[in-house]
């Protein structure tokens, strides 16, 4: 586990995405998507959380609303004991190198007209008076970090495949030394010899330049191995978080137990003796969730009380907090 | 090959050639298999590996030009598809053989009800009037599990959701009762819960219609679950074919054990670091004149650079295309 004392970078909480939905002529609001539904959570310094999910769950909306790259409904989001949430303009601009981002797709989120040494360059430009040495030997610094070789900077990204255009994006992330990372799927674009690769560099940069990294995922495998903590997300609330280890060999919730048992497993003989929990249906609106426990439309072990009133989020011990009614019983 | 019974579809020394402006593409390489009515056939590789355009030639699916099937010879039930004519190979598509791709949005139309898509095929292929086929529709949708099914026809595939799309997919392609499915990455859009609803769903069918699938996918966990045989494809050739609890107990081309020890594991010990495999995918502008994996090869040697490896046996059901045999053959 951690030290003793860990110190917060990041504290979220009763962070609340909602998005307005608008029909008609007159473009009357005629309800709203709580993408992100009063969510609350700490970052340590220089640990990895992991937030897992299936699609459409708010994870990548959470972490957006966490970067301001959206402006929250409600709720408050400090980094190093700053609020950001009521913050605009220009001095949400000052505050932008700290915390950065990397996407999900390396195609779409370069720049296809600029050389990759401009795009990697462009934050520098943005936010640093740099003479053009300076600027150049920073870029070359970063393309080194990032395992580019130097003599691409006057490349186009399209001369690059997944994998490096995926580096292309974290040196620009690097470019301005921020503490705080949040990586949007950065690997569900790559095939799986090349995840490793990013993988293992994401790992040897947190622990070169200590950063702490928001890792946002559906593939709980790979969660589990670089993940420090995990948050388990289900329609816009997080249901379960706790320590690595603790989630993976022991999880609370009901739906983090389906979740783990439909992954398939890469081993025949496993596979066969594994009792797979198959959750029934889909995943509800978030425009119309259901009463209750979000998760009652779908959970086996649901109960009456499920379906009128919403369960807590309660901590069950050394760090492992979970939403259920079922884990009051004991 | 060395099983019992007489392969519905047996493919041998296959190639595509894609002619483009900047040259050629060689994208598959002499590719060799058979399935056998009733059996399961995993085909794994990488993007770019060949998997998917080797399934599309099979069908005369590519474009021609850019595409052109250059050698090779294809056997359905012992009749040649390569001198089919066009109205043979209509019937053959869509008839006897089935097809699922990976993205149910972009491969059903739109504009037409899921009742329209599915009563298609069953009036062209099998002659049915349209009152027999609207009744043959909702068996099919009631089949792959689809609630209320006769009601859903009449509804248009944005109102379904993803897993449920696959769903309708997978019931226009067992339509005719196909004496071969193909189906292309069918989970890879999809989440995890909703792919172990999907997979079980195959398992149910397989078991109920008999029917021999070919299934293409990047995710070795996908293959342990539901495959028999497995084909590794890398480079537009295959490099190991195994049963699959042969494969994953002794895998024996580089590539293979690689992207096997690459996995991370939702149980089991967790690594500190991840294998990767280094280098990139190769580039297939030529015909294969040495391995295509040498250059990322650990057991590389001379011969690996100047020679293609041929197929070889090494044990019964279980061959490999590579020079170097791991110390624990056998």
């Amino acid at each position: 586990m951690l030290d003793e004392a860990p110190k917060i970078l990041v504290s979220v909480r009763g962070l609340k995405m909602h998005f307005a939905i608008h029909k008609g002529l007159l473009r009357r609001q005629v309800g709203t998507v709580k993408a992100v539904d009063d969510v609350s959570f700490d970052i340590y310094e220089g640990e990895t959380l992991g937030l897992v999910g299936e699609s459409g769950c708010g994870k990548s909306t959470a972490g957006r609303s966490i970067l301001r790259l959206y402006d929250p409904t409600d709720g408050v989001v400090e980094l190093e004991g700053q609020d950001i949430v009521p913050v605009t303009g220009e001095r949400l601009r000052d505050l932008r190198p700290a915390m950065q981002m990397i996407f999900q797709d390396p195609q779409a989120c370069l720049n296809p007209r600029m050389t990759v040494g401009s795009i990697i360059a462009e934050p520098l430009d943005e936010h640093l008076k740099l003479s053009r040495t300076e600027r150049r030997n920073r870029v070359n610094e970063l393309m080194d970090a990032v395992g580019l070789n130097r003599d691409f900077a006057n490349r186009y990204p399209h001369e690059f495949s997944g994998g490096q255009r995926q580096r292309i994006g974290i040196a620009r992330a690097l470019a301005l030394n921020p503490k705080f990372i949040v990586c949007d799927e950065p690997i569900a674009a790559l095939d799986v010899s090349i995840q490793a690769q990013v993988v293992n560099l994401l790992e040897d940069l947190q622990r070169k330049f200590g950063l702490t990294y928001l890792f946002i995922s559906h593939d709980l495998s790979m969660v589990r191995h670089l993940a420090t903590r995990v948050a388990v997300m289900y329609l816009g609330k997080i249901v379960e978080l706790a320590p690595r280890d603790a989630l993976y060999s022991a999880p609370m919730h009901p739906y983090t137990q389906a979740l783990l048992s439909a992954v398939p497993d890469p081993d025949p003989n496993a596979a066969e003796r594994k009792e797979r929990i198959i959750l029934e249906g889909d995943v509800p609106s978030p425009a119309n969730p259901p009463e209750g426990c979000n998760f009652c439309t779908r959970c086996a072990q649901v109960m009456d009380i499920c379906r009128k009133i919403e369960p807590e989020w309660r901590d069950h011990g050394n760090g492992h907090y979970a939403a259920c009614h079922r884990l009051g019983e004991a | 090959m060395p099983d019992g019974a007489e392969p519905i579809l047996d493919v041998s020394d296959l190639k595509t050639i894609f002619r483009t402006r900047d040259g050629e593409v060689h994208a598959v390489n002499n590719v060799s298999f058979s399935v056998a009515p009733g059996e399961l056939v995993g085909v794994v590789g990488e993007s770019g590996s060949g998997k998917s355009v080797t399934m599309m030639s099979l069908m005369g699916l590519l474009p021609s030009p850019p595409a052109e099937i250059v050698g090779g010879d294809i056997r359905f039930d012992n009749e040649d598809v390569r001198k089919m004519n066009p109205t043979r190979l209509r019937a053959l598509r869509g008839g006897d053989i089935g097809f699922i791709f990976q993205d149910p949005m972009t491969s059903l139309n739109p504009v037409f009800t899921v009742g329209y898509q599915l009563i298609e095929p069953l009036r062209i292929h099998l002659g049915l009037s349209k009152k027999q086929a609207r009744i043959r529709a909702a068996e099919l949708l009631a089949l792959v599990g689809i609630p209320d099914a006769s009601k859903r026809l009449s509804d248009y595939p944005h109102q379904f959701s993803g897993g449920m799309r696959q769903r309708v997919m997978i019931a226009i392609a067992l339509a005719c009762d196909p004496k071969v499915l193909i189906a292309d990455e069918p989970t890879t859009a999809l989440d995890v819960t909703i792919q172990a609803q999907i997979l079980e769903l195959i398992k149910g069918l397989r078991q109920k219609l008999g029917m021999a699938i070919i299934w293409i996918t990047h995710d070795l966990g996908v293959v342990a679950e539901i495959a028999d045989r497995v084909l590794v494809m890398y480079g537009g050739q295959v490099v190991e074919h195994a049963l699959v609890k042969d494969l994953f107990a002794r895998p024996q081309h580089p590539y293979t054990r690689a992207l096997l020890e690459t996995l991370p594991r939702v149980d089991g010990a967790r690594e500190e670091r991840l294998r990767s495999i280094e280098g990139q995918p190769p580039n297939l502008s030529a015909h294969p004149s040495s391995c295509p994996f040498a250059p990322r090869c650990g057991h590389v040697h001379d011969r690996c650079r100047s020679e293609n490896p041929a197929r070889r046996m090494v044990s019964a059901g279980h061959d490999v295309a590579c020079f170097w045999s791991p110390p624990n053959a056998g």
